[in-house]
């Protein structure tokens, strides 16, 4: 009887079946066809995430598990899911044009993008160890071999090799700590691995289960690029073509964001006072880099790349929290940095003098009057990420600081709203050199694609204030699936 | 109006007028002439509306009225409207001054007009809503929304050092809020609510009190400004153009007394006791210190953005002191000082246009070419200092009663500043207006022009006639002030009583 085999229910994957299989097929053409593969697989992808972000909204609302619970589907899975489908959409279809005018239009592009989003996918709904890792590497190949995506171009060259090399690393740490917690647990499940934690829980856990929870979050902080294993991320931001960097800095980031959360929530809620400490350290740390640190660059993918690492410690906050409200702050959160990413390079993808890309701080100056759309876009961009109301920025501030207060967390809330303001400083400099300063002579016409992308990020970021429910309700339940 | 009341159309009203600007297209000369003229008659539809809000206005109880409510971020935090007797004359206010600003940049704005008015319309669309929120998150929001329109006036239109002008500005109130964010959120969290008149009849523990409270202080501080961290505003004032310094010194610095008045003091009684001595020592230094530092000044914006923070001064001190007279006269006294400093800025404004330098030693023997912007001028001068006959004095002199009841050391100190007050601006008026007109640029200089006489004559009106006749403005918020002194009253009492039988 046991050795008969039954095969799993398959519906609950569809959106990744799908997009697996549509990477497949579309290898094939990308090969056969006689024109304009690009452009055909480009659109072929697009067309598949496209779908899979329809299945994941339309999914019913009940938490599934299938694969003999390797592969789990709740509200927060789909709910992250859609953002990482949409960070995907959103790259390629800014991508286009810029690749092609950069001679790089090569279809294993958008190739890849599907497959980063498959891995994507595929961690956010993992319920173990080994689905976990799997879904991981996926998406970390696929990222290494993009951010190289220019290998004519020294730095993109060089953005690929380190970028593989500390996430190889990183990997190897995310195992190593994986195996000690399989060892001192004996399962590789989340949910036995919780029950196992919570029952040595009685006379403190195992220091074994301890140094595997660090190394874990080692691997994990890599992948959102959390101090202090954000150093990659300067350099892959600045080497990669920037529709390339616009992926990275939406997309993997939150999925990496959803694992970290399910990891730490589903599977070691009988240590939070544990896992928190790191939490809470990684957070100021970023916090205050990111504040800081980008106070000096004058590249703006640089700057973005600080940003990034400043918001993850934003939302980290809410993690730490390590309570429903927590969790409930960093996916609204992440949903607004979604949205503010993707606008801020939009609008860094329409830098572009006479065919040419121009990435310093200085080449927007005046911008204010030679395109003011862009620059007035921007500039909300940038203040919404210094989280002033009524932007949505603000809103992602407070939901986190909100769960922070409530955890009783002051002095971390407190780290985190005064380095909020250090960090105005940068967002504002750069509506300064938009608005204050001298014109340097207009940018070219937006690409289409890129206006579009622009256009639907303004909208959400500018009027989020006038309809928060849509996002706030869909966010609470999807926080609820985990606790 | 489309399900929402008053108030929400006296935030909309603004909004809607800036989107007009907006969507107007055509040839660069008419856009600029139709954005002008659509401000103008927003500005004063707005107004009118306030004022229809103001016919409703019941001055005889202290409960908010006009209320209203919408589903906003949650169940708890909600979209509500009100007003009551301390914000109803904000509204007034800031409706009442705008105008003027549209006028006052009719032509010394000629540089992407378009975007400036837009920046207006939006101030002051945020200022409105700062004083009708009666949600804390929603206050919170319309406060630091303000900032954004105010940096991009200061930076894209101001003086020299406008860029450094901007940055101290945003950033010095950005982190004076943030920390008032914190509060809010950790009153929410202990109270499970948001709603203002909620919040106002919630009796918070004594620890937690004063972290609220200083966290409230350090936003309201800033914002007033209190000295020591004042140093904003001269530079922001400054650097402004005309009608940002209006706005600033007329209704942005407002905000930090209405934000002691409708939170500090109603909601955490206990710490504000506790620290009214503080309050009071901050208080009568910058009347004293930014007097003399004001006498100093070669820069006649300056010496105004000092006066203000001197003025302030008696209105933190009026406030503090929980006497019917003083808080009734620092409320007095804001409103006044709105009018007075407005109009102020306003006749820098003119001389500005003219002659393009602030400095006091460019100007000289002015009464001679222009006799009428003498009279105006020294009508406002008369009215900062605090003569007998105008608003100004109304102000002072309760404040002062205020604090002579509650501290008379305090109040002997800062009657010092009366005098030094009377000191730099006579001084300013006789080095600008009087003595021979000897500089050959001034030979020319004309008079106001009907444009700047329309502008001046409501605040010159307003000023005295509120000298003679403040009963308006005071019966306005007389009984919001005895609930608000009574139940601080009651609170200290059962705190007292609680101590009482603890021993």
């Amino acid at each position: 009887m046991n050795s008969q085999f039954v095969l799993p229910d398959f519906a609950p994957a569809l959106p990744e079946i799908i997009l697996a299989a549509a990477a497949l097929i579309l290898v094939l053409v990308g090969v056969f066809a006689k024109q304009r593969p690009f452009s055909i697989v480009c659109g072929g992808a697009i067309l598949a995430l496209f779908v899979a972000l329809v299945l994941v909204v339309m999914a019913p609302d009940a938490r599934v598990e299938t694969f003999g619970g390797a592969f789990v589907n709740d509200a927060f899975a789909r709910f992250m899911k859609a953002l990482s489908l949409i960070g995907s959409i959103a790259a390629l279809v800014m991508s286009g044009d810029y690749l092609r005018r950069n001679n790089i239009a090569i279809f294993e592009f958008p190739l890849l993008v599907l497959l980063a989003t498959t891995g994507m996918l595929m961690v956010i709904s993992a319920n173990n160890l080994i689905a976990l890792y799997i879904g991981l590497e996926l998406f970390s190949l696929s990222s290494y071999v993009i951010a190289a995506l220019h290998r004519d171009n020294l730095r993109s060259s060089e953005a690929g090799l380190k970028y593989f090399v500390l996430g190889a690393l990183s990997s190897g740490m995310l195992l190593y700590g994986a195996s000690l917690i399989y060892g001192f647990t004996g399962s590789i499940s989340f949910p036995v691995i919780a029950k196992a934690v919570a029952v040595e829980g009685a006379t403190g856990p195992g220091i074994g289960i301890i140094v595997g929870m660090v190394f874990m979050a080692a691997g994990l902080a890599f992948k959102i690029s959390a101090v202090p294993f954000h150093m990659w991320t300067p350099d892959v931001y600045e080497g990669s073509p920037t529709p390339v960097t616009a992926f990275f800095a939406t997309a993997p980031k939150m999925a990496a964001m959803a694992m970290a959360v399910r990891v730490f929530i589903s599977a070691f809620p009988a240590i939070t006072s544990q896992w928190q400490q790191i939490i809470v350290f990684m957070s100021i740390l970023s916090m205050v880099l990111g504040a800081f640190a980008a106070i000096g660059q004058k590249n703006i993918k640089r700057l973005m790349a600080y940003s990034s690492i400043a918001n993850i410690g934003f939302a980290l906050v809410g993690l730490s929290a390590g309570t429903v409200e927590g969790v409930n702050g960093v996916i609204v959160y992440m949903a607004i940095y979604l949205a503010m990413t993707v606008g801020s390079f939009a609008c860094i993808l329409s830098m572009r003098r006479d065919g040419v890309n121009v990435e310093t701080i200085d080449d927007l100056a005046g911008s204010g009057k030679t395109n003011p759309m862009m620059a007035f876009c921007l500039a909300m961009f940038m203040f919404s990420m210094a989280g002033i109301p009524p932007l949505a920025g603000f809103f992602a501030k407070f939901f986190v600081f909100s769960a922070a207060i409530k955890a009783n967390m002051l002095t971390l809330a407190i780290i985190g709203v005064l380095s909020s303001v250090v960090g105005a400083y940068y967002y504002l400099r750069i509506v300064k050199v938009m608005y204050f300063d001298e014109p340097k002579g207009a940018f070219d016409k937006m690409d289409m694609g890129v206006k579009g992308a622009l256009a639907v990020s303004f909208v959400v970021v500018f009027f989020f204030a006038l309809w928060p429910s849509l996002l706030l309700d869909a966010a609470a339940s999807a926080a609820h699936a985990l606790f | 109006m489309f399900g929402f009341g008053l108030l929400s159309a006296l935030v909309l009203l603004p909004v809607v007028g800036a989107f007009l600007i907006l969507m107007l297209s055509g040839e660069e000369k008419g856009v600029r002439n139709n954005a002008r003229m659509i401000a103008l008659v927003t500005t004063l539809v707005t107004f009118v509306v306030s004022l229809v809000a103001w016919g409703k206005f019941d001055t005889s109880t202290a409960a908010f009225s006009m209320v209203e409510v919408h589903p906003w971020l949650s169940d708890t935090i909600v979209f509500k409207l009100g007003v009551d007797g301390f914000s109803m004359p904000f509204v007034l206010l800031t409706t009442f001054l705008m105008p003027f600003c549209i006028l006052a940049s009719w032509r010394s704005i000629e540089n992407r007009v378009r975007e400036y008015m837009i920046a207006f319309l939006i101030l002051e669309a945020t200022m409105i809503g700062v004083f009708v929120a009666l949600d804390l998150v929603l206050f919170y929001l319309f406060f630091e929304a303000g900032l954004i329109p105010m940096f991009l006036i200061i930076g894209i239109w101001g003086g020299k050092r406008r860029i450094y002008a901007s940055f101290k500005f945003f950033l010095y109130t950005l982190l004076g809020s943030v920390l008032m964010l914190l509060a809010v959120l950790a009153m929410y969290w202990q109270t499970g609510t948001t709603d203002i008149e909620a919040l106002l009849q919630y009796k918070f523990g004594s620890s937690l009190q004063t972290w609220l409270w200083l966290a409230f202080f350090a936003s309201f501080a800033v914002k007033m400004p209190m000295w020591p961290v004042h140093t904003w505003l001269p530079d922001a004032h400054v650097e402004a153009p005309t009608a940002g310094s209006v706005i600033l010194a007329g209704i942005l610095l407002k905000m930090g007394g209405y934000g002691f008045i409708r939170f500090s003091l109603p909601m955490f009684p206990e710490a504000s006791h506790f620290f009214t001595p503080m309050v009071f020592t901050l208080s009568v230094i910058a009347i004293v210190y930014t007097s003399l530092v004001a006498l100093m000044q070669e820069d006649i914006k300056k010496l105004i953005a000092y006066s203000s923070v001197a003025h302030m001064g008696f209105v933190t001190m009026g406030l503090f002191s929980m006497t019917a007279q003083g808080v009734q006269g620092a409320m007095f006294q804001m409103i006044s000082h709105g009018l007075v400093s407005g109009a102020l800025f306003l006749c820098v404004g003119v001389i500005y246009d003219r002659m393009h330098t602030r400095e006091i030693a460019a100007y000289g023997g002015l009464a001679n070419r222009m006799p009428l912007y003498a009279v105006v001028f020294m009508v406002f001068t008369m009215a900062n200092v605090g003569l007998p006959g105008t608003s100004g004095f109304v102000g002072e002199f309760l404040s002062l009663t205020g604090a002579f009841r509650s501290s008379p050391w305090v109040a002997l100190f800062a009657t010092t500043g009366v005098i030094l007050s009377a000191g730099y601006a006579l001084w300013l008026y006789r080095r600008v207006m009087y003595g021979p007109l000897e500089k050959p640029e001034l030979a020319g200089i004309k008079d106001l022009s009907k444009r700047e006489i329309i502008i001046m004559a409501p605040l010159f009106v307003l000023v005295i006639y509120y000298g003679f006749q403040p009963e308006p403005i005071l019966s306005s918020f007389s009984a919001s002030t005895d609930a608000l002194i009574s139940n601080y009253n009651a609170a200290l009492a059962t705190v007292k009583t609680a101590v009482a039988a603890a021993y």
